[in-house]
């Protein structure tokens, strides 16, 4: 019997081509005669070009084109919209009016025959404008909120009860406000595409989170065929939730390729990165707690705001795990939006929960000290049986195990809960837990299976691997499933021509793809069977299907040990074996359960008395999400996370200039993320959990709670060092100076 | 000291630079001058007079003609095809294209390559010898040291040089000296342990 | 990036030469270059430096002479620069990334640019990048700025750290011009802004940084560099502080304090190390000699911690370097 290969903690199958270079990154594509593009940003943030000085640029030495608005040609934009897409309002158009609506939206594209020409060109262009102030603050006076139009995908308001009522009447209360900066995403790798025309047909390399929807877009954006466009992104160079929409960019190379005839490369700056490809978008909470003396909840309020552009509403689920996190009869969720002179936000790993559940584990940890109630025990009082909003039962929730093994393995029982009651010499030493959540989501995909005569199998599904491991896990899944050796998978990914496959994001690749690639190869083996058993030469043949078995490669009667391989089988058809599958989530299971992942992250953090530094010592989580495919690639998934709430709680922040809406900090140097100087003992445990609801693989997704929950804990670590409670993230020195 | 002694002690609370947010707005506008003023000093259809060098990447000589400012960073990518070092800030503040000019860690992105003729530069390309992985290459694998990978190259080359000057005595040691190579993804836990391996073995 | 032409000169007499008509030179890099990519400096001449013989860590006595073209991770890993004078290899190594330091010359780093964002944005004003364009900083947003030697003109701090370390050790620097060689305090190399603050620097056109010369002194081995910052590694300071200390019986007999990240320039503190002298080593003098480190802050509108901050990190850098906690 082959070892089962879920479970396994095999290295990257991917792993040779990256420590060797030769893994190829959108901007690695180089194409013969390609030229380059570099894209001129708005420098007013609000208002109308008046001038462009094309004239002196187009004859500089190199330049090929200068393409602005007055000789752009005139696109299609069909209508398009993607589950990743706001639903509600227009994307960007580029280059078809002389409107700006944000510092740095692109006004002009230079091509020119080298970089060096091309950024000198871009550089040069002078570009006037006619400026207004934009609105950039949504603290500021001017600024409104507004009720956003879902269109019907969730509504920004739930209640059960009468929350308001219950906290204004319980024994112990708490109302606080929450705020959290705005973030890029800072992928290490910049947003780029390389477009080359064939005729009427386009080749993108392009980086890509979703390449079918990237390939939907850009023929609706040039009114063509979807057929005529293939997106092709092997690799990406880590990307958060910024490739997941198809930005302006993109557009922009394909359009510079068709004026110019030629394959166009362009790449964002890192300054540009900061304009056009999403943020975070800082947020302003409220939260509302009312308990019993014994640390009962009798009310939750939870009131959000985040920011989006004046031409699309981007929502997250920013309030949404407030209602099914605690037990409590009365819970009332508000999300708003408040409209600004920026580009669109989009999602950032752990997107909405991320930053709500700062707010309410915040909240739940003041709450703990105002009632004299360890922390834990606070979640343990208010665990429910069932998911209270949705009245219906988790699929599984294993949260209370998370903490048991959590604070085992943390030593949560060597924390005096008295603030500023632990010192290590001179240094505060703070500890505090929170715990993570992350809806397991699963979207229909999916993928073909292609069984070879040299006994290999090659796996095709236009998925992404952003970094999780993808390639790793997926083929661990064929393997599993065919009861063949991981090396003889061959799994492809990273073309919009292979079968179709969600968005790369919201921790439902391995729920979706996975679960397709174990119904293709299911379907392969069909086929197989139904082969070996109509051949009269087979020694399987007229076999009853209920009969057969699959092991080490190979298809026996039940009981046997013969039986006869694949590779004879594929061989005596003459052709590959060839097989499509497709999964989704079954709708009345889905019906019935509520499926989240759910787990417990604790921080241990040392402040400086003297001079205010925080860093943090320790973190360790403890999750349940199901069965984990591949527990190397799972652990170092966690500890990348609990590394990115690191940044979250303590470094990262793009600052916006109200003047006219320029991010001051657009650069690698002053928006800070972790090195690894920043980085202390990190550790990952995963509870044993069998889902038998959320899908046939029993996976509920990792990428994203691997973030959510840490900035909590490391605040909350942070009260506990030195008894000052920051509720506005990042938290920096000067917020504990006076501690 | 204190040059400006006779002014007097501005008394101000403690304000968090997150209250810049909030502040500010409502002022004049910041750009006193029309953009890109200064850039139109100077000719802008100033020609370029291309340079020739000789530099030995990854043992092999190459006889280039390049614009003067190209960095090495867009030689190795964009004139010789060597795709492998990565170009992630070129403001020389993330470390994803490190490379060795003449045995030392450098950041190519910062690096004229008119500067350097008769340079030997070695890249990611060239670890791997007749099909061997170099230790360290070998050690990222074994060791979960990347995810994504973009910042990989860049990573290893820096672990090379690294380890090279002596700085791989201990985890602690590690942190520092690698704390020029910033993995966004956060591969940082496996990356000191390749490093600290590879330093091993050595 | 503008076109530009590189020279590259076997001698100091050739390379001042080959300057002289406002030629740059160029050793590292680390700051040149970033900055010609952003057609924030656009020379249109190049001097390379690097084949001069102006590198090498040498002992003259009790100084300690650093050529100038000795790269930051060469002096801080130097023996005598360790045994000497550790604050200059502790603040070295404190500073850019071991990429950057492998890299960078001393010379270069006396000189490097401020790390003012507006400074950096061709369509932002600032007076350092095009004198009478105004500063963007003074009322935008200004938390890394100085509030020690600010003008109306101008607010950045100056970013280097080792330039702390020599400034608070009576370093001097030795520069060769087109009029021959002359020694000053590298102090007096950095200019306040005052209404000028496009100047930065007191070397005349074509002068070329030769070495710089630190003198030992009772306080060399008891100093520390102490670097605040929100990230461990690869910022610049928000406030640094260098501090070394004579002492004897347990009595202060000598201080030397300079601090970065505050002001305009490198900051020495001579109040602060003369309220030190006589003092016992211990908290309450240093608290005392800190406090006198704001007198003439002007905080700006998002800096004020700094001034909250300023005294802090001093009195931690001088325990540090007492060894007294």
């Amino acid at each position: 019997m082959t070892v089962s290969t879920i479970g396994n903690p095999m290295t990257r199958v991917d792993g040779r081509a990256k420590v060797t270079g030769r893994a190829r990154y959108a901007a690695d594509f180089n194409q013969p005669g390609q030229l380059y593009a570099v894209i001129v940003s708005a420098t007013v943030g609000l208002g109308r070009i008046t001038g462009i000085q094309a004239a002196e640029v187009e004859r500089m030495p190199g330049v090929v084109a200068l393409i602005t608005h007055r000789n752009a040609e005139k696109l299609a934009y069909l209508p398009h919209k993607a589950g990743i897409d706001p639903a509600t309002g227009e994307r960007l158009h580029v280059l078809q009016d002389d409107t700006v609506r944000f510092y740095g939206q692109p006004v002009a594209l230079v091509v020119a025959d080298t970089l060096d020409h091309a950024e000198r060109a871009a550089t040069a262009l002078r570009v006037t404008y006619e400026a207004r102030p934009p609105l950039v603050d949504p603290m500021d006076p001017k600024a409104e909120s507004i009720v956003p139009d879902t269109r019907g995908r969730v509504s920004p308001d739930r209640a059960r009860g009468d929350a308001d009522k219950a906290v204004a009447g319980a024994p112990v209360t708490l109302d606080a406000t929450y705020e959290m900066a705005r973030e890029n995403h800072n992928p290490m790798e910049p947003h780029a595409t390389i477009a080359a025309w064939s005729g009427d047909r386009l080749t993108l390399w392009s980086k890509s989170q979703y390449l079918v929807n990237e390939q939907a877009e850009i023929a609706a954006v040039f009114g063509m065929p979807v057929e005529n466009i293939e997106v092709i992104c092997p690799f990406i160079g880590g990307a958060f939730g910024t490739s997941l929409r198809t930005w302006p960019h993109v557009t922009l190379a394909a359009l510079a390729a068709r004026q110019v005839g030629k394959p166009v490369k362009l790449v964002l700056t890192r300054k540009q990165m900061f304009f056009t490809t999403g943020h975070r978008p800082r947020t302003l909470q409220r939260v509302a707690l009312g308990a019993t003396n014994d640390g009962k909840l009798t009310g939750v309020v939870h009131e959000g705001t985040g920011e989006t552009s004046r031409y699309e509403q981007f929502m997250e689920a920013l309030t949404a795990v407030t209602d099914y996190l605690y037990s409590c009869p009365n819970v009332r969720t508000q999300y708003r939006l408040t409209e600004l002179d920026t580009g669109t936000p989009n999602h950032m790993r752990g997107p909405g929960e991320a930053s709500g559940i700062f707010a309410l584990e915040s909240a739940m940890d003041e709450l703990s000290y105002k009632l004299g109630i360890d922390p834990i025990e606070l979640r343990r009082r208010n665990e429910p049986e069932k998911d209270e909003a949705e009245n219906k039962p988790f699929s599984s929730r294993s949260l209370m195990q998370c903490y048991a093994l959590g604070a085992e393995r943390f030593g949560w029982a060597r924390r005096t809960p008295e603030p500023r009651s632990m010192r290590d010499g001179r240094l505060l030493i703070g500890m505090g837990a929170a715990t993570a959540t992350y809806p397991a989501f699963h979207a229909p995909a999916n993928a073909r299976v292609r069984l070879l005569a040299d006994g290999t199998v090659e796996v095709e599904a236009a998925a992404s691997d952003m970094g999780p491991g993808t390639y790793t896990s997926m083929t661990q899944v064929a393997a599993e499933t065919l009861g063949l050796p991981p090396e003889r998978i061959r799994f492809r990914l990273g073309r919009s021509s292979y079968p179709q496959t969600p968005s790369h994001g919201g921790s439902w690749t391995m729920a979706s793809v996975g679960s397709a690639i174990q119904a293709a190869c299911i379907e392969a083996q069909a086929q197989v069977s139904r082969l070996a058993t109509a051949d009269s030469a087979s020694p399987l043949y007229n076999v009853a299907a209920g009969e057969l078995e699959w092991s080490d490669g190979r298809l026996r009667r039940r009981g046997e040990t013969t039986g006869i391989s694949y590779r004879e089988i594929v061989a005596k058809a003459g052709a590959p074996i060839e097989a499509d599958g497709s999964a989704q989530r079954d709708p009345e299971v889905a019906e019935r359960y509520s499926m989240h992942s759910f787990g417990a992250v604790f921080a241990e953090v040392a402040v400086d008395p003297d001079v205010g530094t925080i860093r943090v010592r320790r973190i360790v989580g403890a999750y349940g999400i199901g069965r984990v495919v591949n527990p190397l690639l799972a652990r170092s998934q966690c500890t990348g996370g609990m590394i990115g709430g690191m940044g979250m709680a303590l470094m990262e922040r793009t600052v916006l200039d109200s003047r006219d809406g320029r991010p001051v900090n657009a650069h690698m140097a002053d928006y800070l993320m972790p090195v690894n100087l920043d980085i202390p003992e990190l550790d990952a445990h995963f509870v044993d959990e069998v889902d038998p609801h959320v899908n046939a693989l029993g996976v509920k997704g990792l990428g994203e709670i691997a973030l959510v929950g840490t900035a909590p804990a490391i605040a909350n670590a942070v009260f506990h060092a030195t008894g000052t409670r920051v509720r506005s993230l990042p938290i920096h020195i000067e917020d504990v100076l006076t501690a | 000291m204190v040059e400006n002694r006779s002014e007097s002690y501005v008394q101000g609370p403690v304000l968090s630079r997150r209250e810049a947010l909030l502040a500010g707005a409502g002022t004049v506008a910041l750009a006193a001058l029309p953009s890109q003023s200064t850039a139109a000093t100077g000719s802008p259809a100033k020609e370029v007079s291309p340079m020739t060098l000789t530099m030995t990447v990854n043992g092999e000589l190459h006889v280039l003609t390049i614009d003067p400012r190209q960095s090495i960073l867009d030689v190795l990518r964009e004139t010789l095809d060597l795709t492998g070092t990565k170009k992630g800030c070129n403001q020389g503040a993330c470390g994803a294209c490190t490379v060795l000019v003449d045995g030392k860690r450098i950041v190519s992105c910062l690096t004229l390559a008119c500067m350097h003729d008769g340079a030997r530069i070695e890249t990611i390309e060239g670890l791997e010898k007749d099909g061997v992985l170099h230790p360290l290459q070998e050690a990222f694998v074994a060791h979960e040291g990347l995810q994504c990978g973009f910042c990989t190259p860049g990573q290893i080359m820096s672990g090379v040089g690294c380890i090279a000057e002596g700085h791989a005595g201990s985890t602690d040691e590690i942190r520092f000296w690698m704390s020029g190579n910033i993995c966004r993804c956060g591969a940082y836990p496996g990356i000191v342990a390749a490093v600290a391996d590879a330093a091993g073995r050595d | 990036m503008l076109p530009f032409t590189m020279e590259k000169p076997e001698s100091a007499e050739a390379a001042i030469a080959a300057a002289a008509g406002g030629a740059r030179y160029i050793a590292g890099g680390t700051t040149l270059v970033d900055l010609m990519r952003e057609e924030v400096e656009r020379p249109e001449r190049l001097v390379d430096i690097n084949a001069l013989p102006l590198g090498g860590i040498r002992v003259e006595g009790d100084d300690l002479v650093i050529g100038a073209l000795a790269r930051m991770s060469e002096v801080a890993a130097d023996r005598n620069v360790q045994r000497l004078q550790p604050l200059i290899a502790e603040s070295l190594i404190e500073g850019a990334s071991p990429q950057l330091r492998n890299m960078a010359s001393m010379g270069g780093n006396m000189l490097q640019r401020v790390r003012c964002p507006y400074f950096r944005m061709l369509d932002a004003g600032c007076n350092k990048r095009t004198p009478g364009s105004g500063c963007a900083a003074i009322d935008g947003l200004n938390a890394g700025h100085a509030i020690l030697g600010t003008s109306e003109h101008c607010v950045a701090t100056h970013p280097s750290d080792v330039a702390v370390a020599l400034v608070a050790l009576d370093a001097t620097m030795r520069v060769r011009g087109p009029e021959g060689e002359r020694s000053f305090p590298i102090e007096e190399l950095f200019r306040l802004p005052g209404d000028t603050p496009h100047l930065e620097h007191t070397l005349l056109p074509g002068e070329l940084i030769v070495e710089l010369r630190v003198p030992g002194g009772p306080y060399s081995r008891r100093a520390r560099y102490l670097k605040v910052r929100d990230r461990a590694s690869y910022e610049f300071a928000l406030v640094s502080a260098a501090a070394a200390l004579s002492v004897e019986g347990g009595v202060i007999r000598e201080a030397r304090l300079a601090v970065g990240g505050v002001g305009t320039r490198p900051w020495r503190l001579r109040d602060c190390e003369a309220a030190l002298v006589g003092k016992r080593l211990e908290r309450p003098a240093f608290e005392a000699a800190a406090h006198l480190a704001t007198q003439g802050a002007r905080p700006l509108q998002h800096n004020h911690f700094k001034v909250e901050l300023l005294p802090r990190t001093i009195v931690r850098a001088l325990e540090m370097a007492g060894e007294v906690a």
